[in-house]
């Protein structure tokens, strides 16, 4: 009964604030609210997001104005920082981490006029869409090009948390390192978190006193990448280009390109025709990129990497094709079928060959 | 050459001067870094030090946060009046969480109003059993009770970390590290509707009362502070220390644990890894600015909370870094412990004198 009076005073309310943007604001700025996980400064995850923030505010010039919130931890504080921008009048609001999740979804139903954006995540509303991208199809690049290069048939993995997004990324980096290279091996280190430069050269360093000779992460510091330049060794960036941190060591980066998704959703939002989605581009959309190769890819294996790229682009090549077994040996995908979203959404398993046992 | 002699008698009027003398220097200093960072520095203090005190939503927002901190400082002035050092709030608030959040999840799908006071309950006894280890380790084996508290913060932070990737795990959340949304009789009533306030501020209001009152007319309360400010007097006089090491890590790790709770069934609403976001420790920073005295500390709860929430708003309205609230609070505790130290002794030149020599 509660319940019911309050979803009636929420469609009231709704319908008052629909009529009230209905006649002004109408040649007003469109604001944009950005609330970030990390630094802006990070050089990764949060770094790429605010990327996107500028791109909003090339491209739109004086018709927007848009507003960020750093260094917001995924706890308590986050439902006060979407509120306080839903209040202070942004038009549409992007929270750029998981653990914004239900903080929006709450924060959504008490602003209905507002438009919401959350990435990564997996509840929607009527004015709250989610996007992610399909990273997994650059690690099955990097995969192939580990697999090829490395001396030591080892390869060091810097993982954050056993969240499906980066289970499904070892996998497909060691699917596609397999499939090229039948004595390659991973070890992963789990440094539990997202940013911490100190512990994910610790990371780094324990990875190559273990044999490593490439370093894949799934963190968003460049502090592996400078590791692997003091060491001599080479190891793909993430999130964002960090060339500049190891010019001899990055082979490449997989990058997040939130721009053209941004510029469209606020674009939408100006146009009226703005919708809750479900977003989750790749190599397609533009959504991942991969950074310039390093000269130090061999003509071959450049060649390799660019057609599974294309491929994947094409929509010929889906990184997880069958037969694929379980770590357990039990089968997930028979031979010829590719995976459906929904298991690579939920993914909490190894596939078959990766050592260790997923942190529990 | 300065040296820093020891004052007779520090002023007492400037005991109770020293947090708002420190308050006033660090708007002063924060003046002046704006200025010095290109802003206007009078609008950026408004934004920093008003805007949290000018709207409702504000307001409450000011309440939710300093909830915590007053439950968990109110708990640990007891300990630093007797020289108990519990420096390991934060993995009791963990704790408390953990087992308050427990019992939601077994009945995650049993409504009943006899759940919240369950919760807390266990949330208490949470905290309590994680204090316990410290307790029992310096009563029996004189273990530093510092080391072992703090330690025991990171224990207990992966212990949840562990639980919510595992057991806990919502079951419908596609394996993302986060337990069930607790049903609505297992979150705390909001105080005031379409806000976030709680009946935690209340409860902690009540705690502090308590607290002050206990300290300042039962015996529990002189047993500490003679035991702070004069050990043999208290062991002479038959106190039993190893008693009052309990009393206090009991009282501190209980009120550390309700707060955990609190916060998970209050403005969160269900167990994720990153729930404990520091409470424990700035509370540290809490109990100090409140002299150690509950009322004091409610006072310095809200004006810590004021600097979250105005760094907040800075970053919102004026774009300025998120480090503006470590820096904020960083020169709060400098200006307090600089007054401190001016307020217990005097600055002298070095000139060896032999009066200076005896006194």
């Amino acid at each position: 009964m509660r319940r019911l009076s309050n979803a009636l005073v929420a469609m009231v309310a709704a319908v008052g604030l629909l009529a009230a943007a209905g006649t002004a604001g109408a040649a007003d700025k469109v604001k944009v609210g950005f609330i970030f996980v990390g630094p802006i400064g990070d050089h990764g995850w949060s770094y790429e997001h605010n990327q996107g923030r500028l791109a909003i505010e090339k491209e739109f010039g004086d018709k927007v104005e848009t507003t960020y919130v750093e260094n917001v931890s995924e706890g308590p504080d986050a439902e006060r920082v979407i509120q306080r921008l839903a209040q202070g009048g942004s038009d549409i609001i992007f929270t750029t981490s998981f653990g914004f999740m239900n903080p929006t979804i709450k924060v959504a139903k008490r602003f209905p006029k507002v438009k919401f954006e959350h990435a990564t995540g997996f509840k929607r509303d009527a004015n709250v869409s989610t996007y992610s991208s399909r990273f997994y199809e650059g690690r099955h690049v990097i995969g192939l090009i580990a697999g090829k290069m490395t001396k030591t048939n080892t390869i060091g993995y810097i993982a954050s948390f056993p969240i499906p997004e980066v289970v499904r990324g070892i996998n497909a980096a060691y699917l596609a390192a397999k499939s090229v290279n039948p004595d390659i091996k991973f070890k992963v280190v789990w440094v539990s978190t997202w940013f911490d430069p100190g512990k994910e050269a610790d990371a780094a360093k324990a990875l190559i006193d273990q044999g490593a000779d490439i370093l894949m992460q799934h963190t968003d510091s460049p502090a592996a990448m400078k590791i692997a330049e003091e060491a001599g060794i080479f190891a793909f960036g993430q999130a964002s280009d960090m060339h500049r941190f190891g010019p001899n060591a990055q082979l490449t980066s997989i990058v997040d390109a939130w721009s053209p998704y941004y510029i469209s959703r606020v674009k939408a939002v100006m146009d009226g025709t703005w919708e809750s989605t479900d977003t989750w581009g790749g190599f397609d959309s533009g959504m991942v990129l991969l950074s310039d190769y390093s000269d130090k890819i061999p003509a071959d294996v450049r060649e390799m990497a660019e057609k599974a790229h294309d491929a994947i682009k094409a929509g010929t090549l889906h990184p997880f094709t069958g037969p694929i077994n379980k770590q357990d040996g039990s089968v997930w995908l028979k031979a010829g079928e590719t995976a459906p979203d929904g298991d690579l959404l939920g993914m909490n398993f190894y596939v078959e060959g990766v050592e260790g046992s997923l942190p529990k | 050459m300065l040296r820093l002699e020891l004052r007779k008698e520090p002023s007492r009027a400037m005991r109770y001067a020293t947090p708002v003398l420190a308050v006033l220097l660090t708007i002063l200093a924060g003046g002046i870094m704006f200025a010095l960072m290109g802003k206007d520095p009078v609008e950026a203090l408004h934004v920093f030090f008003i805007s949290p005190l000018s709207d409702l939503f504000s307001i409450t927002e000011l309440m939710v946060k300093a909830s915590p901190l007053i439950l968990i400082a109110v708990g640990l002035s007891f300990g630093f009046r007797a020289g108990v050092w519990n420096i390991g709030a934060e993995g009791q608030f963990t704790v408390g969480a953990l087992t308050g959040g427990v019992v939601a999840l077994i009945f995650y799908n049993v409504p009943g109003i006899w759940l919240l006071p369950m919760m807390t309950i266990a949330g208490v006894l949470g905290g309590m059993a994680w204090a316990a280890i410290p307790a029992f380790l310096r009563t029996r084996y004189n273990a530093n009770e510092i080391l072992v508290s703090l330690m025991l913060t990171y224990v207990a932070i992966l212990l949840l970390s562990v639980l919510v990737h595992g057991p806990l795990r919502d079951p419908e959340g596609l394996n993302f590290p986060e337990s069930r949304m607790f049903h609505d009789s297992a979150t705390l009533p909001i105080l005031i509707a379409g806000t976030r306030a709680n009946i935690g501020f209340v409860v902690a209001i009540l705690v502090a009362i308590t607290a002050w009152i206990v300290m300042a007319r039962h015996v529990i309360g002189f047993q500490v502070r003679v035991m702070g400010e004069a050990p043999l007097a208290a062991r002479f006089s038959g106190f039993l220390e190893s008693r009052i090491v309990w009393l206090c890590l009991m009282i501190s790790g209980g009120l550390a644990g309700m707060a955990g709770l609190f916060e998970a069934a209050g403005s969160v609403g269900q167990l994720v890894p990153m729930l404990p976001v520091g409470y424990g420790f700035t509370a540290i920073i809490v109990a100090f600015l409140g002299r150690l005295n509950p009322i004091g500390i409610v006072a310095a709860g809200l004006v810590m909370a004021v600097t979250y929430i105005g760094g907040e708003a800075a970053q919102i309205e004026l774009g300025l870094p998120s480090a503006v609230t470590g820096v904020f609070q960083g020169m709060l505790l400098f200006f307090l412990l600089g007054i401190d130290v001016l307020v217990h002794y005097q600055i002298k030149s070095r000139r060896p004198s032999a009066v200076a020599a005896k006194s």
